[in-house]
């Protein structure tokens, strides 16, 4: 199980746009380096996040090697009720890694 | 064991020589077929998105990145996606943003890998179909090696 930050703010007014920041501790190794044995380290990285609102995708990354080590997000989305986020972390290895995080729409 | 200058020099080059073997650049005929993938046989335009970067990247491993659609979202018109391609990167996507009628605002940063210094390139899906780009050249001073 990877580490997982998240920042979500605990309430906001219905119709708000807020703003989420979102990070995983990982290596994202990119199957391009060599190690000091000359040989090529296999590709490991995570390659989809997705974040729920109430179980709806409201925002979502397809990641490559591109991406930098521990990656990190930041996006918006925005709120009408109260409900549940949830953010899933796909690896290549077909782990998943899942938070969850309660807002409070008034 | 002491190293002559000519052994030093031999198993310098051949180590580059290693190093070099695994990083295979992306041409630009890749970014061509990408392109071509997302816009069909559609133009490309430049509109309101915006990619923004460093100019001076100190350190390639780790880039801040955001692309931003400066537009109204609502139910019908959205922003479907937003990718980002790195041509000199051993890999050419680096990521895709997927947006939804839900995003409030078509706004994503992260941080990205840059092999060397080069044109990075952001194109955006709407979901009229229309397909617009944004291109931001960085100065790499330190290459992320195998991105």
């Amino acid at each position: 199980m990877i580490k997982i930050r998240t920042k979500v703010p605990d309430t906001a007014a219905a119709g708000d746009v807020i703003t989420i920041k979102v990070l995983a501790n990982h290596i994202m190794e990119s199957g391009h380096r060599i190690d000091e044995s000359g040989n090529l380290v296999p590709r490991k990285i995570i390659n989809k996040f997705d974040c729920f609102l109430n179980d709806k995708v409201v925002f979502g990354c397809d990641l490559g090697t591109g991406v930098a080590t521990n990656p990190f997000f930041e996006f918006r989305v925005k709120v009408e009720k109260s409900g549940v986020f949830k953010f899933v972390w796909i690896d290549d290895d077909g782990s998943i890694s899942e938070t969850e995080k309660f807002i409070d729409v008034v | 064991m002491k190293l002559s200058r000519r052994q030093l020099l031999a198993n310098t080059v051949s180590s580059i020589g290693l190093l070099g073997t695994s990083n295979v650049f992306a041409t630009p005929d890749d970014l061509a077929a990408a392109l071509k993938a997302i816009a069909g046989d559609g133009e490309i335009t430049t509109g309101p998105l915006t990619l923004s970067l460093p100019e001076i990247a100190e350190n390639g491993h780790s880039v801040p990145v955001s692309v931003s659609v400066d537009m109204d979202i609502n139910e019908q018109n959205f922003v479907e996606s937003v990718a980002i391609f790195a041509p000199e990167n051993p890999n050419l996507t680096v990521l895709t943003f997927n947006f939804t009628a839900a995003s409030g605002e078509a706004f994503a940063a992260t941080r990205m890998r840059l092999a060397r210094t080069q044109n990075v390139v952001a194109v955006a899906k709407l979901s009229d179909g229309s397909v617009i780009s944004d291109t931001q050249f960085v100065s790499v001073t330190i290459g992320g090696c195998g991105a």
